[in-house]
């Protein structure tokens, strides 16, 4: 694939990334009904829920490329796991950010220990943990090794730590009446959450893709300075 | 099972190693000691309180003991290069992460073992050992079945006792929430049927990541 | 007859950098051979390789007739390494040493054999001393010890004299002699190769990753070791 044909392809899709992102902001802030328990805070719903949607879909980018790096050894898995980590780190701030943003005016608290926020909060110590193993390892073929290791672990932990967060939650009764997640939604809000929910991957693939070729990038400079050098 | 020898040859000789310079048990036990200590001043633990607080300040101490033994799990290897010389012999990888994860129990609930008597004696608060010890034994192969990996990944690092807690905490979210349930539980005197879903919880936990790590020890060690 | 150790077209990177590039040779039974080269030139890679604890990227590496990648487990039976560092445990005697390493090789009468390799290498007084209170020619005594615990037939080596004085050098030079006549093969990195020629019949020499030189060690003077490695990327010597 030539450089040129990718470039406008990046182009198109960063084009159909921004609309989108300019159609949910529309979506969620004018065209769907403000909601009558929570009033307009209620809105960042259309933000908290597909970051956290795009949180766990990186996530589970992240577990299939370490899979297929140890199975392949390919640079190319190795640099897909670790954009997909970084971009998934910031969504998940995001989601946590968003969530606390929301539970304040709501329930006078900037935090709560929902079940799914608790989840979301250990993957992002997950996702920081496995870009910590990246950092502090010298030789990069042992880095990238053993965070494919703690992709893989950290993958298959993560249904058993929100099992675990629910569990535990059930013995603590939920402080307030209304539910994480909102009331249930009426045909408008679906559609705002659903273009929200589109406009957030399409985000972060674009991001993703960005940060595959910046590292790509950065190989094919240090393979020309070995040439230069020899 | 035919490397039963040779497992047993790596762990007789851990705990060997251990013995000779009792470095990592008398640091762990001792850290272990002063953490409760400290927990002591911290919380002005009286009698009313101390049932509900007391399974957190046991596993809070167990924890950061663990830690702290599990980064030295793979020290003496580090030495003289005598991982390598592990590699040479004609021993399967996953043997070599049993034997680090045997010698890690071991440690672990000997640690335990004094510092409960030394709990029940400080705060007065009498235990249920047999059930408890159960507990423990499940709770700590649980940490330490991804924490005998996590060792052998973090010893690569320069800062060796850094990349560990970061690595083992978040991941093992799910034994810290089921051990300190159950040990509430067996405090309270609660019915089995109350205390034992997190039980399974955590023989799940054991087997399933003890199992993955024994898969996946290789690419850890090697190269 | 099958050679002891078969290479060809062994080719290994690390990450950009070319470690070791097309190198091949055979070396059969009853072959004392020695490995030369300057710093950085890959001899370590090589006896890493050959030893299953690196991974090479491309070509054929067979020892003793198995495949390195897929027979690891076969090879390590038949190999005894000593690396640059001695691979003992510190606070463990020399005695305690063997024995763990004699049990993870399953040798058998396993005392017996201790005292046997410990008087081959004059350990006999140090058997009950631990490591971390051995001299440095001491515990590389114990190195050599431990690696041959197990009588391999194939010995791969990196710089196996460090720190020995002369009676452990004559000690190494009869061990070598003695394993050649029962028709083992052993290949060992020298820094001093004006002393260490005569007790090879072959010699290797690596440079830059390359293999230049591969014929009689006695072929070899220190004239033509300093013009083989002068030249980058010299031609291949066959002699």
């Amino acid at each position: 694939m030539g450089w040129i044909r990718r470039l406008e392809w990046l182009d198109l899709l960063g084009i159909l990334t921004g609309l989108s992102l300019m159609a949910g902001l529309y979506f969620a802030l004018v065209y769907a009904p403000t909601e009558r328990l929570q009033g307009p805070v209620q809105r960042i719903f259309y933000f908290h829920v597909p970051s956290a949607w795009v949180s766990y879909l990186a996530f589970f980018v992240v577990f299939v490329a370490s899979i297929l790096y140890l199975w392949r050894r390919s640079a190319f898995w190795d640099r897909l796991g670790r954009a997909s980590a970084e971009v998934g780190l910031v969504f998940t701030t995001l989601t946590i950010v968003t969530g606390s943003i929301w539970a304040r005016p709501i329930w006078g608290t900037w935090w709560t220990w929902d079940a799914r926020l608790t989840t979301t909060l250990i993957l992002w110590f997950i996702y920081l943990a496995y870009l910590a193993v990246r950092s502090y390892i010298a030789d990069p073929n042992r880095a990238a090794r053993f965070a494919a290791i703690l992709g893989i672990i950290g993958f298959v932990d993560v249904p058993i730590i929100h099992m675990s967060v629910v569990w535990w939650r059930t013995l603590h009764p939920e402080p307030v009446v209304v539910r994480a997640e909102g009331p249930a939604l009426e045909p408008p809000m679906l559609v705002a959450l659903l273009v929200g929910l589109a406009a957030m991957t399409l985000l972060y693939v674009y991001l993703l893709v960005h940060r595959v070729m910046v590292e790509e990038t950065r190989d094919d400079l240090q393979l020309i300075r070995q040439r230069l050098a020899e | 099972m035919s490397g039963f020898d040779r497992l047993a040859a790596l762990v007789a000789k851990d705990l060997l190693v251990e013995l000779r310079s009792r470095e990592v048990a008398y640091s762990t036990l001792v850290f272990a000691l002063l953490v409760l200590l400290i927990f002591n001043f911290a919380f002005e633990l009286r009698v009313e309180n101390l049932q509900a607080l007391a399974p957190g300040v046991l596993w809070v101490t167990f924890i950061f003991a663990a830690v702290l033994a599990l980064s030295r799990l793979f020290a003496a290897e580090r030495d003289r290069g005598a991982l390598e010389g592990l590699l040479l012999c004609p021993v399967d990888r996953g043997t070599i992460y049993l034997a680090k994860l045997i010698s890690a129990l071991v440690l672990m609930l000997a640690v335990e073992a004094v510092a409960v008597p030394v709990f029940i004696a400080l705060f007065g608060l009498n235990l249920p050992l047999g059930p408890l010890g159960l507990v423990a034994f499940l709770g700590s192969l649980g940490f330490a079945s991804v924490g005998t990996l996590f060792s052998a990944l973090a010893a690569h690092t320069r800062t060796r006792e850094g990349l560990l807690p970061l690595l083992l905490f978040p991941i093992s979210v799910p034994v810290i929430i089921a051990t300190v349930k159950a040990t509430g539980g067996v405090v309270a005197g609660e019915p089995w049927g109350v205390t034992l879903p997190w039980l399974q919880l955590l023989a799940g936990f054991d087997v399933l990541f003890a199992g993955l790590s024994y898969l996946v020890f290789e690419l850890a060690v090697e190269e | 007859m099958k050679a002891a150790i078969r290479v060809d077209g062994l080719e290994k990177h690390y990450g950009l950098t070319a470690a070791l590039r097309g190198i091949g040779f055979e070396l059969g039974p009853g072959q004392v051979c020695v490995l030369l080269g300057p710093n950085g030139s890959g001899k370590t890679t090589l006896l890493k390789i050959l030893a299953t604890l690196v991974r090479p990227d491309r070509g054929v590496v067979e020892v003793g007739g198995y495949d390195v990648r897929r027979q690891g487990r076969l090879v390590r039976n038949i190999i005894g390494v000593v690396g640059h560092q001695t691979y003992l445990y510190e606070e463990l005697t020399v005695a305690e040493n063997l024995r763990f390493y004699g049990r993870m090789y399953r040798v058998p009468e396993l005392e017996r054999r201790i005292r046997e390799v410990a008087g081959l290498l004059g350990l006999e007084d140090r058997l009950e001393t631990r490591v971390r209170a051995l001299s440095r020619g001491f515990q590389q005594r114990a190195a050599l010890a431990r690696a041959l615990l197990h009588d391999p037939p194939i010995l791969l080596l990196d710089e196996p004299t460090t720190g020995l004085d002369a009676d452990g050098r004559r000690r190494f030079g009869e061990i070598l002699a003695d394993l050649r006549t029962r028709g083992g093969t052993v290949l060992f990195s020298s820094h001093a190769f004006e002393l260490e020629r005569d007790w090879a019949d072959r010699a290797l020499v690596l440079s830059a990753g390359r293999l230049v030189f591969d014929g009689p060690a006695a072929g070899l003077d220190a004239g033509v070791l300093a013009g083989l490695l002068a030249g980058r990327g010299a031609d291949r010597v066959r002699v």
